[in-house]
């Protein structure tokens, strides 16, 4: 019944249908409230993106936007702020973190979902889930203290490096990308497994070929969430990337992300050192829209090709 | 559950909130802040202590951000003090009182305790700092890449370095940078290959060797005497003059007591005419 429609039946009802009267006055009372609450969301959102632009594009307009992009001198003291090897980092890092999260989390719900019995599930489920719950301090420290040195002794370099903050990205991305990719698995109708099997496939060559087609774009989506969560971390690869200032060559080597470089310097930044802090700021909301782009357009595509 | 009793239930909750987290917004009566250098620190803290066991109604607290930090913090007022542990540049220094000099602190460069190194000049420091040499062997020691550890860009104890060492050359761009002495002492603890640099007085606990620089020995003495020319001073900031507390906290610093058990700390306490008189310390080059 419509609010409309409790307002005629409520004249209807004559003078003494103020109980219902009120009812309707309270339903419009709590829709408004909410309403304004969810603009308040939008309107944290739209002032945090001013205030970072208007913060940060200052100085990129100043260095000059290719220049702050492309340069690898990072010298504020100095007044010179490019930061390549910066976006390298956290391009590098994140792609390595993607791999490792999206194979593990992947194969965990795949897992879960198809090949488990009920009474492994009901076990591993919230386990994976209580690995959520682990504070990104702690993945950093066993880092350094298990990883790092493993890295170390077996396959050279510093240990603190591209490979050791992929690894201990995807970990943390891997509930994430688990529980959504359970999520989106389970949705499949039984009948396209039942069908496949009718055809005499066998469960592994219908989950390849039927159930992860068929659950693609919430796999996607599984992973884009995951990647957002591995991009915008920061503690946990400061503890064990490195924070070295060079482009790096190979996955043993350091590397600074750019959320790093904002933690490690904003403390004691100010004037053009901080305006460059805000800058990186600015970069790295672009790179975040750009990856989540293109995963939208690829999994919108690939549903298209998928229902056609 | 009925409307209105949640709505109580809600206005309760928040009421008991409020009040309790209340308390918390007035500035903790009577506690110093004392904020800055990760070299500091740890003297700071030890002397805080002592303050509060003298002073029971006072307390310092002390933070370790690093020296630009606590300049910032004592600029914009969230400090009382601010702590540095390197002298404050021209651009700096109209911003603040004089600052007042606590003690001097040596630099000590630290090797792992298996790396056979034991004495380096500066010219040679510099080519491992700047990536010139990449190699221990060049220098007599083991066959492994050489790793540097440096401090953040605000650190007081990497612009002492950049001063007395490096000059104009930068620091190679693969060096670790971490924000700490505390985290200097634990990579170069646990990497056979790394070189880093950190205050001389937190050394003696660690388990990392100190290079002899020029054929001096690190050492409090030799830091008095002129003979290790790595040094720089511990500077307490402040930007306003200082409450009836932190003035408290200064005094005790300064006096007999205070200087005494940062001299037995390790550190070169100013009272000893010999460091009064001491001008700039060695620059690069020599």
């Amino acid at each position: 019944m419509t609010t409309r429609g409790l307002t005629t039946a409520t004249n209807a009802v004559g003078p003494k249908g103020s109980f219902l009267r009120r009812m309707i006055r309270q339903e419009r009372h709590i829709s408004a409230m909410l309403l304004i609450v969810a603009l308040f969301a939008i309107l944290a959102l739209a002032m945090i993106t001013g205030f970072i632009l208007y913060s940060g594009l200052p100085i990129m307009w100043k260095v000059g936007p290719l220049n702050f992009i492309s340069s690898s001198d990072w010298y504020p003291t100095e007044g010179k702020f490019g930061i390549w090897p910066m976006i390298v980092g956290s391009l590098a890092v994140t792609g390595g973190a993607l791999v490792f999260g999206s194979v593990l989390g992947l194969g965990c719900a795949i897992v879960l979902t198809q090949f488990c019995p009920k009474s492994i599930v009901t076990i591993l489920k919230p386990a994976i889930e209580l690995l959520a719950g682990i504070p990104s301090v702690v993945f950093g420290f066993i880092g350094v203290i298990i990883l790092v040195p493993f890295i170390r002794d077996h396959l050279g370099g510093p240990g603190l490096s591209v490979l050791a903050s992929s690894l201990v990205l995807g970990v943390m991305m891997l509930p994430t990308v688990t529980s959504i990719s359970v999520d989106a698995l389970q949705a499949v109708p039984r009948n396209y497994r039942e069908g496949s099997i009718a055809l005499g496939a066998t469960q592994w060559q219908t989950t390849t070929m039927v159930t992860i087609k068929a659950a693609r774009s919430g796999i996607i989506a599984a992973l884009i969430l995951g990647m957002g969560r591995a991009v915008g971390e920061t503690m946990a690869v400061i503890m064990v990337a490195g924070n070295s200032l060079q482009v790096p060559h190979s996955i043993l080597d350091a590397v600074r992300t750019l959320t790093s470089n904002i933690a490690l310097e904003m403390s004691y930044a100010q004037g053009e050192h901080r305006q460059a802090l805000f800058a990186m700021g600015v970069v790295l909301f672009v790179m975040i829209m750009i990856l989540n782009t293109i995963a939208m357009v690829f999994s919108r595509r690939r549903a298209k090709a998928g229902a056609s | 559950m009925n409307y209105s009793v949640m709505r109580g239930l809600v206005a309760c909750v928040l009421l008991v909130w409020t009040l309790w987290a209340c308390p918390g917004c007035r500035r903790s009566g009577g506690a110093v802040r004392v904020v800055g250098s990760t070299s500091v620190q740890p003297f700071a803290e030890m002397l805080a202590e002592e303050f509060h066991r003298r002073n029971p109604g006072l307390r310092a607290e002390v933070l370790g951000l690093g020296s630009t930090a606590g300049l910032q913090a004592a600029r914009d007022g969230t400090a009382d003090i601010g702590t540095c542990s390197r002298e404050l540049s021209a651009k700096e220094e109209p911003d603040f009182l004089p600052p007042i000099v606590i003690a001097r602190d040596g630099l000590a460069l630290i090797v792992h305790h298996t790396n056979n190194i034991d004495n380096l000049t500066i010219q040679q420091v510099r080519d491992l700092f700047t990536g010139k040499t990449r190699n221990w062997k060049e220098l007599g020691g083991p066959d492994a890449p050489v790793r540097l550890i440096t401090r953040e860009e605000g650190s007081g104890t990497r612009e002492a370095f950049v001063k007395l060492i490096m000059g104009k050359d930068h620091i190679a761009t693969n060096a670790l940078t971490y924000e700490s002495n505390g985290a200097v002492r634990e990579l170069v603890n646990n990497d056979p290959c790394a070189i880093g640099y950190m205050s001389l007085g937190m050394v003696k606990d660690a388990n990392v060797k100190p290079l002899k620089i020029n054929g001096v020995e690190p050492s409090a003495q030799a830091v008095r005497d002129g003979t290790y020319r790595l040094s720089r001073p511990f500077l307490f900031v402040m930007k306003h003059e200082p409450s009836a507390a932190a003035k408290a906290f200064i005094d005790f610093v300064m006096s007999p007591a205070g200087q005494t058990m940062l001299q037995e700390e390790g550190l070169t306490v100013i009272g000893s005419s010999q460091a009064a008189s001491r001008p700039s310390v060695g620059e690069a080059g020599k």
